[in-house]
């Protein structure tokens, strides 16, 4: 049984990435996070808010939902899209990995999450959309 | 996102302010291309000090002039970076790059 929940569904635009960090920031602020963590949760949505903007719906239209659930010291956020999907999960988490090397990507968003976050799951087929649910624990055993 | 920028003989010294994410991200490398478009600049320090967010897409828009200057053999200098947004670049082994490097800014740097 979770404590809290929220959910936000809002346009896949650009201008929406920092808004969908702040979201996840102030939902976050309940469980007292230092600021490190913060700066790990605002980094982590930030980046899988981004993936769905660019890959998911290639700067396309479409919808993006961001969900958080606290559960006692710890927060599961998940953003989805409905957007192209991943053909190969396991090759897109690889740090230096971009499709888009001329948009100048970094190729390190999957590996930004994976540092930031206590847990990343991505759950993505070819034309299926894609989720990316992230788990950061705040109080309680994090990770080392 | 903002750009406050100086000029002494070959060095560019760019300061930017506010958050560096992809929505930002185009305006930024232009901005950023257009200081160093003239050949003759060879080294482009950013004073990173009051970057507020910074995530990948910011670390693409970096690397990718260090890239221009590296071809023409320039330098990229990074000052004044808060811990959240080194930790980005020692992630992705930015400072060990040929060519890029932590720097100080001196006495003389004003904008």
């Amino acid at each position: 049984m979770y404590d809290n929940r929220m959910r936000l569904q809002f346009m896949s635009l650009s201008q929406n990435e920092s808004f969908a960090r702040a979201a996840a920031g102030a939902f976050l602020t309940q469980l007292n996070p230092t600021l490190d963590q913060l700066t790990d949760v605002r980094t982590a949505i930030s980046e899988a808010v981004t993936n769905a903007v660019i890959h998911g719906y290639q700067n396309g239209p479409g919808l993006i939902t961001l969900c958080a659930t606290i559960e006692g010291g710890r927060c599961t956020f998940a953003v989805r899209d409905s957007g192209v999907g991943i053909e190969d999960v396991s090759r897109a988490r690889q740090p230096f990995f971009t499709t888009r090397p001329e948009l100048e990507r970094s190729g390190m968003g999957f590996t930004v999450m994976e540092t930031f976050m206590d847990e990343v799951v991505v759950r993505s087929s070819a034309g299926g959309g894609t989720t990316v649910i992230m788990k950061k624990i705040i109080k309680g055993e994090a990770k080392k | 996102m903002r750009i406050q920028a100086s000029r002494k003989g070959r060095r560019v010294l760019a300061r930017l302010s506010g958050e560096l994410d992809h929505h930002g991200a185009a305006e930024i490398r232009a901005k950023l291309n257009a200081l160093i478009a003239d050949h003759t600049v060879s080294e482009l320090v950013l004073d990173m000090g009051n970057v507020t967010f910074m995530d990948s897409a910011g670390l693409g828009v970096i690397l990718g002039r260090y890239r221009d200057l590296s071809r023409r053999g320039g330098r990229l200098i990074l000052t004044c970076v808060p811990g959240d947004i080194d930790r980005l670049f020692e992630m992705y082994g930015m400072y060990s790059l040929a060519g890029c490097g932590r720097g100080m800014l001196d006495a003389t740097d004003t904008i």
